[in-house]
């Protein structure tokens, strides 16, 4: 499996793949629409705007998912300079990117309505503003650092000091007093959300993560042909 | 094997970021009282240096059978089940704001048990459910 994800794998991935990924993104996101905007119930305080937590939820795990990968990609390929590595850790920064900027646009929305106030600064809203501080910085150093290996060395470093964030947001609503709630799903304990609200919520989850997997293979082959594109040049 | 220089590679990280952990503990542990968003009563009761008709934000449960409304002026105690602040506070209070929920206040502390605030914001807890499962679990406990 893992070894599909080699450079010379990669080239191989055919279109077929893709079109299959996406019919089943689109069947499964449908379901999860209609289960999350019309079969389950609404909430018995917030009502309905407990629907956004739905896109909010899931785009919090894939953006934070997303830079835990990028943050050990960099710690390998700085230690084993391994440079697909570092290939796909690029490929896979704008999709959590991406997911963080839905996770903060959707939590103010909730915010509103909910707690009475578009925006605080509290532990967990501010280290999810630093997260996508590091996403636009890993993906800015690949863009305007010309030489591939200086991009990929800085890039790297970015990846693995941001990997420290990520404990601080997901243990921020523990370690102090915030606004934003804890934690409804946790490893420890069962869920203390309903299981007519889990269940659009998983399938939500697994929507979007087919999602960022297709944009993840598509620019990931990109990636592995501009560089060996690149390298060849270079060699002439 | 691992050569020489990937060892040392190893060593490096692993030193770089036990290293940063440490510093990263010790500032967060400094700056614990900005990151707080808010202080409960018993935080404010234990609190040696505070600091009165200074911005500070509370918070807690709101306390059953509290709420004392009149026309443009709520009053109501925030607890958090050990020590208690009364609270006044002129203006809309948010949707959400009810007896037995969370609150945050933010505004000036008179003194340890009254507090005027100047923005009330509901917080919310982690239990999403349907309302029948509420009524029902309500049903349940009385």
């Amino acid at each position: 499996m893992f070894k599909n994800f080699f450079p010379n794998k990669i080239l191989s991935l055919n279109n077929n793949l893709i079109s299959s990924l996406l019919t089943a993104m689109i069947l499964v996101i449908l379901v999860g629409l209609i289960y999350a905007l019309f079969i389950s119930p609404p909430d018995y305080i917030q009502g309905d705007s407990v629907r956004i937590m739905y896109v909010h939820v899931p785009a919090s795990f894939i953006a934070l998912g997303c830079f835990g990968f990028i943050g050990i990609a960099s710690i390998l390929n700085l230690i084993f300079k391994i440079k697909f590595m570092s290939l796909m850790a690029k490929s896979l920064a704008p999709v959590g990117c991406i997911f963080s900027l839905v996770s903060i646009v959707t939590g103010s929305l909730w915010g509103k309505p909910t707690w009475g106030i578009w925006w605080v600064w509290d532990a967990r809203l501010t280290s999810m503003v630093i997260l996508l501080l590091f996403y636009l910085a890993y993906i800015f150093t690949w863009k305007f650092v010309n030489n591939f290996e200086k991009a990929n060395k800085i890039s790297s470093v970015i990846g693995t000091i941001g990997l420290f964030n990520l404990p601080v947001i997901k243990y921020s609503v523990d370690w102090w007093n915030t606004l934003h709630q804890p934690s409804s799903i946790t490893l420890t304990s069962a869920p203390t959300i309903h299981y007519t609200m889990l269940i659009p919520l998983i399938i939500m989850l697994l929507g979007m993560i087919i999602y960022s997997l297709i944009i993840f293979l598509m620019r990931y082959k990109t990636e592995v042909m501009k560089f060996k594109l690149d390298r060849k040049k270079n060699n002439k | 094997m691992l050569s020489k220089k990937v060892k040392s590679r190893i060593l490096f990280l692993f030193l770089f970021l036990l290293l940063a952990t440490v510093v990263i503990f010790f500032i967060l542990k400094s700056l614990e009282e900005n990151i707080v968003y808010f202080f409960s009563p018993s935080e404010i009761y234990d609190k040696p240096n505070i600091s009165f008709n200074e911005k500070i934000r509370i918070g807690g449960l709101v306390k059953e059978d509290s709420i004392i409304k009149d026309q443009t002026s709520i009053k109501f105690i925030i607890t958090d089940l050990k020590k208690e602040i009364i609270v006044s506070y002129s203006g809309l209070v948010p949707n959400l704001f009810s007896e037995g929920k969370g609150v945050i206040a933010e505004g000036e502390l008179k003194d340890k048990k009254y507090f005027v605030a100047d923005e009330i914001l509901a917080k919310h807890d982690e239990n999403y459910m349907p309302s029948e499962v509420s009524k029902a679990l309500e049903k349940s406990n009385n």
